[in-house]
């Protein structure tokens, strides 16, 4: 018997992530968020999630990738960690998907260090490849204000 | 013990109240030796724990309460007369009760603690004191904590057979309770009932959700032509107002609940510094919100704990100074203003000003300078700085300098301000101003446009100002804007009636990038923090609303402009604005340019300064001098005619009084001014209720430098020169060259 995990998979500029399905709150469309000045580039805006206000983090400022062309809105997937609730903007919402342990692989070397503290690795599924993202380091935001994006993958 | 678990928990509860009303009853009893009500309420409380831990089999509780419960009989009876000994004993047997409850709860045992020394004491005070020795009078005792007591007492065995003899004539315990069902506490009147503060919690949120709801549907009420629908929304209005103001009741408790632990620590502390101390307080029954009240429980306790430790003096070196030997603790609470008043004042020895000050400049807090030029308002501020203390020796109780920061910074921190003031001899006092709830709160909403992408995107942003820090708002249109807004290289000022107002502009504040506006409207929402004033310019003003304020995530809670977050009543979120963290990152506030001052790499030996607003000025045809815009009171322009001469000085009638003039140029250059009938500029100086005015020939700019002054000259009325804007520059020396034209200025001190 294989071990299986169950991933929430998502788009962004082309690349395939999945997020560990347990840490998903839920996935939204596109929110009116409101800027938050001072605040790293990072973090888009605030949102109202049903009387709960959620800071939006811009997952392609996070990892580094372009910024999302005009006129094209994210999508929102709200993960819950230890203490807090955050919501990731992506570009597209995918399916949730069983994979497989066997098919995991480290992130190679090769891969930027910024890029890998986020993404310790890959699912090599048929024809695609899912990286998985770690949510925990993806949100502590701490001094971090996004990958350069001259570094990323 | 599972079927009892209610019953325990109600047993810790209840005792635990009873253990604060012994601490309370304990001092006051100390005070009141004779008082039989009191000694009655004590006996009773300490026999109901005594009976309950035999109910549960708690042979240590039962042991502990029993030989205190003994010398309480004693007491009661007459036997002996309550003294300062048998207080403390007494007060050791409640805090080892305290402790074995603790351990109750947490583990349901009793814990390894031995209480042996206490029982120890309490039984040689009670055979030592008893008058007549023979007359046991003792409760009965189950067997077990007979030999429990017997095992741990280190006392002939012959006196404890005594203590547990037959029961004794006039001994009230046959009706002892150790029937837990039949443990009530004292009678508490039907009026009240007793909630679960969870439950309570969750029922303020409904109502913040509640608000935010009614607001949403006050937006579509004025909107809407629907008399049915506007009727209706008006009446969910009122109702939900009338729910809220319910609900924040609820959540009240007297600020009593706070300083009913204050009798036995000021007691027991001026037990350990050798004082004498008098508590008093006033205001016990001011209510505060649930949440202020955890908050300002460490921050009074140090205040408290200050005042007796440092504040406070022993008793000789009080009848010395002339003072009773007793000093006095005032503890006041009274609201104001939305907001709770509290204050804690001691008639001790106040605050050593100039002992302040030079320990300031040791310890490289600040410069000498600058030391030199606060006044003793700033000085006494110094003690809030973390690390500051002026105590010779480092005691157990205070002097590592923690204290008083921690109180600034608590209290600072659920939005309230701290003020110190004293008389030297005399007294001290330390003000705390709170707002009376964090929850729900009115603040005015304003508008801020930014431009993003080369102009292409404006965006209006929506903050919330809470209205607590609000004064005024100036709206200036037109020829009113151009004028009164000194907008000069550096730093912009407006006269608001006379007094320099420092103004941030929003969007620079929140580092917006803004589009020039053509807009001949300023507007200035004038705001208070840390007791500074200054205006802030926004785009628009809203209206005010009463928000629900949400705290930001934590990833956002270091941004020190912004206190949290509300949504508005269309549903989308906007950001409450921290004042005080709005104007100490724009330098406004100056605690924060104090403690730019205390970075150590500066150069010592130059009196290197961090930026500071310097108000620049002529005199002579040439001499380019500058002053620090914080000592200067007000710019003034009076005509030439109304300058008279007394004295041999000249002075000018100014608001009520007679202000003296200086004028530079005659003094610094021995020129004379040039008389021509043109209005003489001037410059106020004021201090401890006297002012004087400085005459110069043109007021020329205020700038935010970073000066390093070169050059400590002795020229007489100057402190040095330094580089400002480009030019050399002299600073002008305010004291020299007031203690030279009159030498009295500062010996004598008005009241102020």
């Amino acid at each position: 018997m294989a071990q299986t995990r169950q991933l929430c998979t998502f788009q962004l500029d082309n690349l395939l992530f999945g997020i560990e399905v347990m840490k998903v709150q839920e996935v939204i469309r596109y929110q009116e968020m409101t800027a938050v000045p001072l605040a790293t580039s990072v973090v888009r805006g605030l949102i109202n999630l049903r009387g709960q206000i959620v800071t939006a983090i811009d997952m392609r400022a996070r990892l580094g990738l372009e910024d999302r062309a005009d006129g094209e809105l994210p999508m929102n997937v709200v993960v819950r960690t230890a203490d807090c609730v955050v919501s990731l903007l992506v570009d597209e919402i995918g399916d949730v998907v069983e994979v497989d342990e066997r098919a995991y692989e480290g992130a190679p070397e090769t891969m930027a260090a910024a890029f890998r503290e986020l993404v310790p690795g890959v699912y090599k599924l048929e024809g695609a490849l899912l990286l998985l993202l770690d949510v925990e380091r993806v949100v502590a935001l701490g001094s971090a204000a996004g990958i350069p994006k001259s570094e990323a993958a | 013990m599972t079927g009892d678990d209610e019953l325990m928990r109600e047993f810790l509860l209840e005792s635990s109240e009873n253990l604060n009303q012994l601490d309370r009853d304990f001092v006051a009893l100390e005070q009141n030796p004779g008082d039989r009500t009191l000694l009655g309420a004590i006996f009773r409380s300490v026999h109901t724990i005594k009976g309950t831990s035999g109910f549960f089999a708690f042979g240590k509780l039962e042991a502990l309460t029993h030989v205190g419960e003994t010398l309480l009989c004693r007491l009661r009876d007459g036997d002996m007369v309550n003294d300062s000994e048998i207080t403390s004993a007494l007060l050791a047997m409640v805090d080892g009760v305290r402790r074995i409850l603790a351990s109750i709860e947490a583990t349901t045992t009793e814990g390894d603690e031995d209480h042996a020394p206490i029982i120890a004491e309490l039984t040689r005070i009670t055979r030592e004191r008893d008058a007549a020795n023979t007359a046991p009078a003792a409760a009965v005792a189950p067997t077990p904590p007979v030999a429990a007591a017997a095992a741990v007492v280190p006392t002939p065995p012959a006196s404890v057979v005594q203590l547990v003899a037959a029961p004794a004539v006039g001994m009230p315990h046959v009706d002892a309770p150790v029937d837990a069902g039949a443990m009530k506490g004292p009678a508490i009147t039907d009026s009240t009932i007793r909630v679960d503060v969870g439950l309570l919690d969750r029922v303020m949120n409904l109502v913040g959700e509640l608000v935010l709801a009614r607001n949403q549907i006050m937006q579509f009420g004025t909107a809407s032509k629907d008399g049915g629908f506007i009727k209706a929304s008006q009446r969910l209005n009122l109702l939900t107002t009338e729910l809220q103001e319910g609900v924040m009741k609820t959540r009240m408790q007297p600020i009593g609940n706070v300083w009913n632990k204050f009798p036995r620590v000021v007691r027991d502390l001026a037990h350990a510094c050798n004082k004498r101390v008098n508590l008093e307080l006033d205001g016990t029954e001011t209510e505060l919100d649930r949440t202020i009240i955890e908050a300002i429980k460490d921050p009074l306790t140090h205040a408290v704990r200050n005042a007796v430790d440092h504040g406070i003096e022993g008793p000789e070196k009080r009848k010395a100074a002339g003072k009773s030997d007793t000093g006095t603790l005032l503890l006041r609470a009274y609201h104001e203003g939305g907001q709770v008043n509290i204050e804690v004042s001691d008639d001790g020895g106040g605050l050593d000003i100039e002992r302040i000050r030079a320990r300031a400049v040791e310890r490289g807090l600040v410069t000498a300078d600058r030391a030199a030029r606060m006044s003793d308002r700033e000085v006494a501020h110094l003690i809030f700085h973390p690390g500051f203390s002026t105590a010779e020796k480092v005691t157990n109780v205070s002097g590592r300098g923690v204290g008083m920061d921690v109180v600034k910074t608590n209290i600072e921190k659920i939005g309230g301000t701290v003020d110190i003031s004293s008389r030297f001899g005399h007294s001290t006092t330390l003000k705390i101003k709170i707002p009376l709830t964090l929850a729900i709160i009115p603040a005015l909403v304003v508008t801020c446009c930014s431009v993003e992408h080369a102009g292409r995107v404006a965006t209006t942003h929506r903050f919330a100002i809470p209205q607590v820090n609000l004064l005024e708002l100036v709206r200036l249109e037109g020829a009113h804007a151009r004028k009164g807004i000194e907008r000069l290289h550096g730093t912009t000022v407006y006269r608001l009636r006379g007094n320099l107002l420092p103004l941030v502009f929003l969007s620079k504040a929140l580092e917006m990038a803004t589009a020039p506006s053509d807009s001949d409207v300023i507007n200035i929402v004038v705001l208070q923090a840390d007791d500074r004033q200054f205006g802030l310019v926004v785009d628009g003003i809203l209206d005010t609303e009463e928000i629900v304020v949400k705290p930001l995530g934590k990833e956002l809670k270091g941004i020190s402009a912004f206190a949290g977050a509300t949504i508005m009543g269309d549903g989308r979120v906007a950001l409450i604005l921290d004042v005080l963290g709005i104007a100490q990152r724009a330098n406004v506030v100056s605690a924060s340019r104090e403690r730019a001052m205390v970075d150590k790499n500066s150069h010592a030996q130059s009196d290197a300064e961090p930026r500071e607003a310097l108000l620049l000025f002529r005199v002579g045809p040439t001499s380019r001098m500058a002053i620090p815009l914080s000592m200067v009171a007000r710019l003034e322009e009076i005509a030439a005619d109304k300058v008279e001469t007394a004295a041999g000085r000249e002075v000018v009638q100014y608001r009520g009084a007679i202000l003296p003039l200086i004028s530079l140029s005659r003094d610094l250059l021995r020129e004379s001014r040039i008389d021509d009938g043109a209005p003489l500029q001037v410059i106020v100086y004021a201090e401890q209720g006297r002012s004087v005015g400085f005459v110069v020939e043109q007021i020329l700019d205020v700038v935010e430098e970073k000066i390093t002054v070169r050059n400590k000259t002795a020229r007489d009325g100057v402190l040095g020169s330094a580089v400002v804007q480009g030019k050399v520059t002299d600073l002008l020396d305010v004291h020299g060259v007031i203690r030279r034209n009159d030498p009295s200025f500062f010996g004598r001190s008005d009241a102020a």
